[in-house]
């Protein structure tokens, strides 16, 4: 519809200080509709992948599993380890989901959102005067490039317990071959940490370009405003992951 | 831009008033705090009962609303945005619902 009604003449431009924003005649700005749409895109992908781990849940032939004890040698499987009987030590195999790494994860990713959306507030109030009096915390409210840096720090972060999630799961002997449950995991979780990536390298480049030309105006602040919304996307997509794969059996 | 009569609906749908820092604070307090009893309610009793994944779902929403509604702005933002993906949302979950149903995840 945005492109349609630009086609049609009437599109509108803000112009002055080198901005150039586009508008349609809902008075909305094409990036962020398109970026809406793809965030709704994006659910779809999410959403089929969950399911696909869903469905496969309870049904991997061979361990680990993620969240009962088993035997390697025999085809048993329990909830605590004491009701696998039979097995020596040597063969059990622990549920291999390490909830309190990934709850740590998961607050990392959190307060990352936090972080961005102090970013978008630090760009959109550029060139406003600090009060008379202002500390530390407010001139630090202030800095865009530190909070787009921090975020980028928190993804980077959340991206290295993904890193020594999947390596120790290796070690542990569950590869994306190994059964249905490795397969689904490594698929969900891989997408989503892709995209972090892809958030991150996002947030890295608006980084350079602040410390380079600065930020301001409102062109620069939809990009901020895009990238925000992107990111927190990936973490309302890491509140259900965490929620339906780690904590729910 | 206010000046500019072409341009004011434009200016009206794009300036919206954000959250301040105090209330980006407590949404980022609550949502620590739910993700701590969400942890905490996995190591105890609670687990092995039937309602502990419906209590954890209803959290998990509670904070993918908080979210998507104070952080993405979608609160305060242009009805288009909330219909643009509330469309793909709920493509995605009718897409969940039924292919656990044909999967015989769940049933009626």
């Amino acid at each position: 519809m945005a492109t349609a009604v630009a086609t049609a003449g009437h599109d509108s431009h803000a112009e002055g200080h080198g901005e150039h924003v586009h508008h349609t005649s809902t008075g909305l700005e094409n990036r962020k509709i398109a970026v809406w749409a793809f965030i709704g895109s994006e659910c779809m992908l999410f959403a089929s992948l969950i399911s696909t781990y869903l469905i496969y849940k309870g049904r991997s032939r061979v361990g680990p599993w993620p969240h009962e004890w088993g035997c390697k040698t025999s085809a048993a499987v329990a909830k605590t380890r004491e009701l696998l009987q039979g097995c020596s030590p040597a063969d059990v195999m622990k549920p291999i989901l390490d909830i309190p790494v990934t709850s740590q994860s998961t607050f990392v990713l959190l307060m990352s959102s936090l972080a961005m959306v102090l970013a978008l507030a630090a760009v959109e109030t550029k060139g406003t005067p600090l009060p008379a009096g202002a500390g530390w915390w407010d001139r630090c409210l202030a800095s865009s490039k530190f909070w787009l840096m921090a975020t980028a720090v928190m993804g980077a972060t959340f991206l290295g317990y993904q890193s020594y999630e999947f390596t120790s799961f290796v070690h542990e002997g569950l590869t994306i071959k190994t059964n249905l449950f490795g397969s689904s995991f490594f698929t969900l979780t891989g997408f989503h940490g892709a995209h972090v990536t892809a958030g991150v390298l996002w947030l890295l480049t608006l980084f350079a370009i602040d410390v380079k030309r600065g930020l301001k105006g409102k062109t620069d602040v939809l990009l901020v405003d895009i990238c925000a919304l992107y990111w927190h996307f990936v973490d309302v997509v890491w509140i259900a992951i965490f929620t339906l794969i780690y904590l729910i059996q | 831009m206010s000046d500019h009569n072409a341009h004011g609906s434009a200016a009206k749908a794009d300036h919206v008033e954000h959250p301040t820092w105090k209330q980006y604070k407590w949404v980022a307090f609550w949502l620590t705090l739910i993700t701590a009893i969400e942890v905490w309610i996995y190591y105890t009793p609670f687990k092995d009962s039937a309602a502990f994944a419906p209590t954890l779902m209803a959290m998990s929403a509670f904070k993918f609303g908080v979210v998507v509604f104070y952080y993405m702005h979608l609160k305060y933002d242009h009805a288009i945005f909330r219909r643009l993906f509330a469309m793909g949302l709920g493509i995605a979950l009718f897409t969940i619902m039924a292919l656990l149903f044909l999967f015989h995840k769940i049933s009626v």
